[in-house]
């Protein structure tokens, strides 16, 4: 059975299902939510508008039996915080679920006049309007337990209060195989945009569902062996490896090293806590509280059923008990190093909030830490920040500026040094000290994102070669190929981290691309991985060119080309010339 | 001449001894290479990926200066 899009219309509670229309029959995950919302969204409406849309997809292999670490869910639209295209993909349960119920995407747009809130029920019987009233105000851990007890063995995806606000850093939370909220779509403000369709959770039960129908099984199958291959064979994804031993965190201490750990506010490259927040003090602190038959703290977490490589944790609070999954690489540095604070049970309490309340953690982190800078705490002080989520759950005045995210923060206490690009705030890698990232925080159609066009790879961990990091050379290039493979991946439904081992094993990379022809019967090869990704980001690009985007837009932070950055005292040195030949193809041809 | 080394991630494994965030201070001659120290550390030559030296790459083959501080890096990524 072919599968069908579900559009969802909240301003008249209307669930219809549509034949995929030709134009969209080659794309899915990302590649479908963006082609959806170039298609259907009006580029200069407000994001939180009637005209705007949460699209949501799964890739193009995800819910096919045993691929790989392949449970992504795609969420896109008009992103409140950028006003341009955004794509959030998350893991959790939702991706598969949503794909053995037989759906290509699901399009939720409209909103209902009488201002009520709702809980849409996926089956394999049709939509049903659940009345949200009693979820209302409630964080994200409630709502998974009680959705949880109604509707067991379920995908959740939801919102907390920040997205019944509507704030700009919203985002949208999945739960994950022990229904806690966690799996989050953070960036870019869609938990605002599914607030505004008045949908407070999206449960989907898949029980008895078609399934996802596989073309042809056998290079499927081939593909699927050799990329299983590559991933249990790399010394990072193999079992025993350092990203199941000590999770994403497992970079705090390698990019200190580095010099490029943005620390308080982007103000130096180096950390003297960061052995304190790293991947490896994380696996001391589990090894210590959970020795016990009964603990859930653990490291080699599966964020979906499926996963193989297990990147996840489980932080234990002092009893051995869950306090949060995860804590990530992001995590750890955005509300730690970001915010000057080496407590890691600060940064976890923080995390967790974050999950709860319903906001991206990077977002989060940085917004701390510049307003840490404009004088509304200390920098290191992590009960302050602490109390600062229960300001944005209560929705007061300050608490709704702060999950506004950096931009609006950094207004409201008069900052200057503002690490954003297009209105979302930088990741964990500092620009000026690692070029290659600054390329693609500056250029993608996102804003500043690093699992844009992750050119960390070959510039600190050496994987996919081996590139300097303080060098401006080549790094457009380097870039633009990130850019475009990682559009391509995060439309497979695969968790972006299969393509550090793939990336170094040839076959892995052609295995992913047969899994792709064999579920959809398109003749896709390795060779087609980058075109492909540079169509999805054409679709991106034009969005935003309508949206009223100029080169303009598609920079570093002028603090970063005044300020020399310790401890290599390096500034951002790349032309606006060589950022601009980035997507000049996307006019000029390829 | 004395340097500082560090051990990251899984090549931990090999110095378990070592405390998280901790620092092992050598002396060593000069001249002394930086695989010369890889070596004396036991640490396994296929599993260091990435060697800094004073926070920029750095080659197996390069001698280390006094006051250095060196890394050693497994395969590590993530995001």
């Amino acid at each position: 059975m072919p599968k069908k899009i579900l559009r969802i219309n909240m301003t008249d509670k209307k669930a219809t299902y549509e034949d995929v229309p030709e134009k969209w029959s080659r794309w899915a995950g990302r590649a479908l939510t963006s082609a959806i919302t170039f298609d259907e969204v009006e580029p200069t409406c407000h994001p939180l508008g009637p005209n705007n849309k949460l699209v949501i997809a799964p890739g193009w292999v995800t819910g096919t039996p045993a691929a790989p670490s392949s449970g992504r869910t795609s969420f896109g639209g008009k992103s409140p915080l950028t006003g341009g295209i955004k794509e959030a993909n998350a893991g959790g349960l939702s991706g598969q679920k949503i794909a053995k119920l037989g759906l290509a995407a699901i399009i939720l747009e409209g909103h209902p006049k009488d201002g009520k809130w709702y809980t849409l029920v996926l089956n394999r019987n049709g939509v049903e309007f659940k009345d949200a009233a009693p979820l209302m105000g409630k964080g994200m851990y409630e709502i998974d337990e009680i959705l949880g007890k109604t509707y067991p063995n379920t995908a959740i995806i939801g919102i907390g209060q920040a997205g019944e606000m509507k704030l700009s850093n919203a985002g949208i939370s999945v739960n994950d195989s022990e229904n806690h909220p966690g799996r989050y779509a953070g960036r870019g403000g869609m938990g605002a945009v599914m607030g505004v369709r008045g949908v407070k959770a999206i449960v989907v039960d898949d029980t008895g569902g078609p399934g996802v129908e596989i073309a042809d099984k056998e290079t499927f199958e081939a593909g699927r062996k050799k990329l299983t291959e590559a991933i249990l064979s790399h010394d990072l994804t193999k079992k025993g490896g350092g990203l199941p031993s000590y999770g994403t965190a497992i970079l705090v201490n390698i990019i200190n090293e580095a010099g490029g750990l943005p620390t308080r506010n982007f103000s130096t490259g180096q950390f003297e806590g960061a052995a304190k927040i790293s991947g490896e003090a994380i696996a001391e602190v589990i090894e210590q509280r959970c020795q016990g038959a009964d603990s859930e703290g653990t490291m080699g977490h599966a964020c979906h059923p499926g996963c193989i490589i297990k990147c996840s944790n489980v932080y234990p609070d002092e009893s051995g008990k869950h306090l949060v999954s995860c804590v990530e690489y992001e995590t750890a540095w955005a509300l730690g190093a970001n915010c000057g604070i080496d407590d890691l049970d600060y940064v976890a309490q923080m995390t967790r909030e974050c999950n709860d309340v319903g906001l991206d953690t990077i977002e989060a982190g940085n917004t701390i830490a510049v307003a840490m800078e404009g004088g509304l705490l200390e920098f290191g002080d992590g009960a302050g920040a602490l109390n600062l989520f229960d300001e944005v759950r209560k929705g007061t005045p300050l608490g709704r500026i702060i999950g506004q995210g950096v931009e609006a923060t950094a207004k409201a206490f008069g900052v200057y040094r503002v690490p954003t690009v297009k209105g979302q705030s930088m990741p964990a890698y500092e620009p000026r000290a690692i070029k290659g990232i600054g390329v693609t925080y500056a250029t993608t159609p996102m804003g500043a994102d690093h699992t844009a066009g992750y050119t960390i790879a070959p510039e600190i961990a050496g994987v996919g070669g081996k590139v300097d990091p303080l060098t401006d050379e080549g790094k457009a290039d380097l870039s633009l190929t990130f850019q475009a493979a990682t559009a391509f991946i995060d439309s497979t439904g695969y968790c972006l981290f299969i393509a550090f081992p793939i990336l170094d094993i040839a076959t892995g990379w052609a295995g992913m691309a047969e899994t792709v022809a064999g579920v959809t019967g398109m003749a896709v090869t390795g060779d087609d991985v980058v075109p492909m990704g540079k169509e999805i980001l054409k679709m991106e690009r034009l969005f935003n060119e309508q949206a009223g985007f100029t080169s303009e837009r598609d920079r570093i932070p002028e603090f970063m080309r005044e300020e020399a950055l310790p401890p290599h005292n390096v500034t951002w040195t790349i032309t606006n010339e060589e950022l601009d030949q980035v997507y000049s193809w996307v006019h000029n041809g390829s | 001449m004395q340097i500082d080394v560090r051990v990251f991630a899984t090549l931990r494994r090999y110095v378990p001894e070592l405390g998280v965030g901790e620092t092992i201070k050598m002396d060593v001659e000069s001249g002394t290479t930086l695989v010369e120290i890889l070596d004396h550390l036991n640490l396994p030559r296929e599993e260091v990926k990435i060697v800094m030296r004073n926070g920029r790459q750095a080659d197996l083959d390069d001698a280390v200066q006094e006051g250095d501080r060196i890394a050693f890096v497994p395969a590590i990524a993530g995001g």
